[in-house]
């Protein structure tokens, strides 16, 4: 991994390509196959009693761990040097994204029997729906422009628009703790993951805003 | 390879077909048994760990509905009872602590009789029936129920109430050694539920024994429960160990916890949403991953049976 090795820089490259994107590719299939399995065996014990609310909860916890997960990426390379991680970044981005439509559309078709007027009146009554499905709504133009043509197209203005990816964090914890009936626990266990992601992005800009604005700091003149 | 002819097999080496099933229930019940002694708390299976015990009872058509009941495994196996875990699946995993034997009983209260009875005491002079009832969830779910007990209403009048109990309150088992859910303050404990002394004496009020003939398990709400099939599921109270009889409401745990969101009364009613949620369809467990939602009945489908208790009363504001 490390960047010292005499190897070609290829093999690097070559090892992401056939290796640890195939991978992580399947890693994350693991949950849709778990939910597909269970309903197309119905009934199977794996989903117990109530399939339909079994297959929302894996299938938001999924779309949450991924976007926790994708959030992690940067901190990550920071701590360890190695930019080959944020190849990785892209797919984890993509599947948060696809388990969180996933999700909306068994809440759509399982829970809501794709009652139309039901599921409209949830979305502007009911808080923590109005929360997810504006988290739902922010990831899609994420999605839309995760292609490397719409990088180079949208130059600067990608980052910037990428960035809702922390107000889509907060949202999709925020719908997850408004949601939950009493045992506040998990959702807080987010709610501190969530705080620890973004608040190391802080540190590390005021630390580089002090850092440059100092008159006294070593090699600036 | 030799052929041999076959052995003759005397008739009385054949084993009954009944005896054969009796060898492997006991053969299921001791494995049963040895894995609850090797297994760590919460690592058993959802099937209980020693086949409960059958019982008498007669078939109460009058009081059962038509609608085809949920399986054993579904009764047993999704479940809220918090005093062993939050989530739906965690009562069957965790219940194997609890002793529904020996069990008592404390009456209290406006009564003439009161005092400690042993649940055998409880029990004694009642004979069981089967009800078939509906059951419908505060969470917008519901099941059909095949209860065996007895009108909670008999059991009741045995301590003859004065003129001043008004209400009844129920009070929930308090051990967390035997109800590991009541280490953490998710709700406070001990559970409690209440009724008008007019609901608890309605007919269709049931103090539960047991389900689909056989003795409650642990995750049902064993030894003695009640259930109210015309209300939310919270209301009725699980393994009880105190039945008071009392002037004034009592407080509800649920109504205390949160109380804008559930109230003393809780009956079943499409019309009155849950601040979250609407109550006007349910989840039927069971139906099809695709099959959609059923409408919600006032009172869950027992309006006939049971309007009479609320003439009068804005249920918008006793919901």
């Amino acid at each position: 991994m490390s960047t010292a090795s005499p190897r070609a820089p290829g093999s690097i490259e070559r090892r992401y390509r056939l290796l640890y994107k195939p991978l992580l590719f399947i890693a994350c299939l693991v949950p849709l196959a778990w939910c597909v399995a269970g309903v197309l065996a119905l009934p199977v014990p794996t989903l117990g009693a109530d399939p339909p609310r079994k297959v929302l909860g894996i299938l938001g916890h999924t779309a949450l761990n991924l976007l926790l997960i994708t959030l992690t990426v940067t901190p990550l390379r920071q701590l360890t040097g190695n930019a080959h991680l944020l190849r990785l970044r892209r797919m984890l981005g993509v599947f948060a994204f696809s388990y969180a439509l996933l999700h909306f559309i068994t809440y759509i078709g399982a829970i809501q029997g794709f009652s139309w007027s039901l599921i409209v009146k949830d979305i502007y009554k009911r808080p923590y729906i109005t929360i997810g499905f504006a988290a739902l709504l922010l990831l899609l133009p994420l999605a839309l422009t995760s292609t490397n043509g719409m990088m180079r197209r949208l130059k600067r203005r990608w980052q910037s628009l990428h960035r809702l990816i922390y107000l889509i964090a907060i949202l999709g914890v925020w719908h997850y703790w408004w949601q939950v009936k009493k045992d506040i626990r998990e959702p807080l266990v987010y709610a501190g993951l969530l705080a620890v992601l973004l608040g190391w992005r802080l540190w590390r800009r005021r630390r580089a805003t002090s850092k440059s604005a100092s008159p006294t700091a070593p090699g600036t003149t | 390879m030799p052929i041999r002819p076959a052995a003759a097999i005397r008739p009385s080496e054949i084993t009954a077909e009944r005896f054969f099933h009796m060898r492997r229930d006991v053969l299921a019940g001791a494995l049963g048994l040895a894995a609850a002694s090797v297994l760590p708390r919460g690592a058993r299976g959802a099937a209980p760990v020693t086949p409960a015990a059958a019982l008498k009872y007669t078939r109460n058509a009058r009081y059962s509905v038509a609608d085809k009941p949920n399986s054993y495994e579904d009764i047993t196996s999704y479940n809220n009872f918090y005093e062993f875990g939050v989530d739906k699946s965690d009562p069957a995993a965790n219940a194997g602590t609890l002793h529904p034997r020996p069990w008592s009983v404390t009456i209290a209260g406006e009564a003439a009789v009161t005092g400690t009875f042993t649940i055998e005491d409880i029990l004694k002079p009642h004979p069981l029936e089967e009800r078939i009832y509906r059951h419908r969830c505060v969470e917008a779910w519901s099941m059909v129920i095949p209860w065996v007990g007895f009108p909670l209403a008999d059991l009741l009048q045995r301590f003859q109430p004065t003129s001043r109990a008004k209400y009844v309150e129920f009070t929930t088992l308090l051990d967390p050694k035997q109800m590991p859910g009541q280490r953490r303050a998710v709700l406070e404990w001990p559970y409690v539920e209440g009724l008008r002394i007019d609901e608890a004496m309605h007919p269709l009020a049931l103090m539960v024994v047991g389900v689909y003939g056989r003795e409650l398990p642990n995750q049902n709400g064993a030894p003695l429960r009640v259930h109210l099939p015309w209300k939310y599921g919270f209301k009725s109270a699980k393994s009880i160990v105190r039945i008071r009889f009392t002037e004034r409401q009592p407080a509800n745990t649920w109504a205390l916890s949160s109380p804008g969101e559930y109230g003393f009364y809780a009956n079943v009613n499409p019309k009155v949403d849950h601040p979250r949620w609407t109550q006007a369809t349910e989840r039927h467990i069971g139906d099809g991953f695709l099959a959609g939602r059923r409408e919600t009945l006032l009172f869950n489908g027992y309006a006939d049976q049971v309007a009479s208790l609320y003439q009068g009363m804005d249920l918008r504001r006793y919901f």
